[in-house]
């Protein structure tokens, strides 16, 4: 038999800390902070929302891009949330999860041979996506001094004349940097002068911590080269009912329609019915989990900067990324040791990309309670390597 | 939310949190913290410190009455001093007024349902202003104060997700 695999898949690699995920698999008294979705169940009145629509009957494809009420609760929302203007019916579609919009968004942008331009450490699945898509990923690195968000000369430094598309990921998995409307701002005539399209994946855009997230659409001259991605994974603890959207110009829009039309169908008609509640009546029970994340967030800072583990303030997603170069050792070293010695996990820095390398993702979507105890853990084992090191010679 | 608000959605949650945690946890100077709890005690917003019990799991006896209350309000006194005499028994664990078909919620608890029903019959019955009462026994107690009685919580989610 003939090899049947095409190149491309061949060519992606395996994520290079498989290992240490099978290792946290074969331990399974270790408690862990590896985790990147909420520890909340999704509100019950969205929960209802679902069964209740099963209740009716409403088992059923829904048209492809989705209900036009959800659609339009998404425009509305993305009013009033961010300033933004969607034609809900011709500029939104909605998806299975934001990694759906991710893979379809890029597909429909990419020629072969086009460059992606991909500022890391981010989300695991861009550049994958972009080879599959034909593209070719270029990635920047982003800087601990800049609180790792991009600033204008990282991005002109990498444009070549394949430039094709911009991602963005903020608020960011793994750093939990933001980009503030003076950041964003400054990457624009960068944007405009080399004709890029922007995939800017908002996911996480409501659990910021210092005032109101801003989408780069919202700026000037933005809007219709910019796909913006969002969904109901994070914000409303919705990860397992898979449902994202993307807002756009109609061109791009109607393109990645056609793409999700053969590839999808449709997303999940149950979670459509309840995400149109998460729109209408959930701000209050998202501002509890954001006020909540807020806490740990600011619960976790404190015990690192006491237990002397460098790490810049986070303002957005769940995450906080301390650096554990002083202690001379690799990010996946320290987390393995981590997991033997103390049995916790936490996901080396460089799984998001070369510049994670000497960095420590830790989630916060977890309760204060066991937040404490894996505290205790890594302050065992940080005083543990200190200690070793400073008689060692 | 201003610190205070903050204090108190954060206490009301869990009252046993220290104040250096709080003052982690809500980005303010633990001294600040202190100040404002005591002042919150002093004036009377902060009530108390209590411990949540799922009795029903318990060796202990322990029934709750929830009592419909119909009164005669008093001249110049209104309800206020019915429910105090009312309040001041210790069985009576809360009162409320009400607005709608009766005039007070009193929640008793007592040993044995005969020993709450004999409060009724002989102590809230028989004060003149009282004009009717119907008693009601819980039987089972799902959820108080927010918190379900037991449920396990489980991480059902996988250890490693990007």
């Amino acid at each position: 038999m003939k090899d049947f695999l095409s190149d491309k898949i061949r060519s992606l690699q395996p994520s290079g800390i498989r290992k240490f995920f099978d290792a946290v698999s074969e331990m399974p008294d270790a408690i862990s902070l590896g985790v990147g979705e909420p520890d909340f169940e999704t509100p019950w009145k969205i929960r209802e929302e679902g069964i209740y629509s099963l209740e009716k009957g409403k088992t059923f494809y829904t048209s492809n891009s989705g209900l036009p009420e959800l659609r339009r609760e998404i425009s509305v929302y993305m009013n009033r949330k961010y300033d933004l203007d969607y034609e809900p019916l011709k500029e939104v579609i909605v998806t299975v999860g934001g990694s759906e919009a991710i893979d379809v968004a890029l597909r429909c942008l990419v020629n072969p041979g086009d460059e992606v331009i991909i500022p890391q450490p981010s989300f695991v699945s861009y550049g994958p996506c972009t080879v599959m898509a034909g593209g070719e990923p270029v990635y920047i690195d982003l800087r601990s001094e800049n609180e790792f968000r991009l600033t204008a000369e990282e991005l002109e430094a990498v444009i070549t004349p394949r430039s094709k598309v911009l991602v963005l990921s903020f608020p960011n998995n793994p750093t939990g940097a933001i980009m503030e409307k003076k950041d964003l701002e400054a990457l624009v005539p960068v944007i405009e002068k080399h004709d890029l399209v922007v995939i800017s994946d908002e996911i996480y855009a409501e659990l910021t911590y210092s005032g109101k997230h801003v989408s780069i659409a919202s700026l000037p001259g933005m809007r219709d080269r910019t796909v913006v991605i969002n969904g109901f994974s994070k914000a409303f603890a919705m990860t397992g009912w898979r449902l994202g959207y993307a807002c756009g110009p109609e061109n791009i829009i109607s393109q990645m329609t056609k793409l999700h039309q053969y590839a999808i169908m449709c997303a999940p008609t149950l979670s459509q019915y309840a995400a149109v509640e998460a729109l209408r009546g959930a701000d209050a029970d998202v501002e509890k989990m954001a006020e909540a994340y807020n806490q740990r967030r600011r619960y976790l800072l404190s015990e690192f900067h006491d237990m002397g583990l460098e790490c810049f303030e986070p303002m957005g997603a769940f995450y906080i990324f301390p650096s554990i170069k002083k202690f001379g050792i690799s990010s996946e070293e320290f987390a393995e040791k981590l997991l033997a010695d103390q049995k916790l996990a936490v996901v080396p820095g460089n799984a998001f990309g070369d510049s994670g390398e000497g960095y420590l993702r830790i989630s916060y979507a977890y309760s204060i309670d066991a937040l404490k105890e894996a505290v205790g853990r890594l302050r065992k084992f940080v005083e543990k390597l200190s200690n070793h090191r400073s008689i060692a010679p | 939310m201003d610190l205070r608000n903050e204090i108190l959605n954060t206490l009301e949650k869990d009252s046993r949190i220290s104040p250096a945690e709080l003052a982690a946890r809500l980005g303010a100077d633990e001294t600040a913290i202190v100040n404002e709890v005591s002042s919150l005690e002093k004036e009377g917003i902060i009530c108390g410190y209590l411990t949540l019990i799922n009795w029903e799991k318990t060796s202990e006896e322990l029934v709750t009455a929830l009592i419909e209350v119909k009164v005669t309000p008093q001249r110049g006194n209104g309800f206020d001093s019915i429910a105090q005499r009312i309040y001041k028994y210790d069985e009576v664990r809360a009162v409320y007024l009400m607005s709608g078909g009766f005039d007070f919620t009193v929640i008793v608890e007592g040993k044995t349902m005969r020993e709450a029903a004999l409060f009724v019959s002989e102590k809230l019955s028989t004060m003149e202003t009282v004009l009717s009462t119907a008693t009601h026994f819980v039987l089972k107690k799902y959820k108080d104060h927010g918190i379900v009685f037991g449920e396990e919580k489980k991480d059902e989610r996988m250890r490693i997700i990007p």
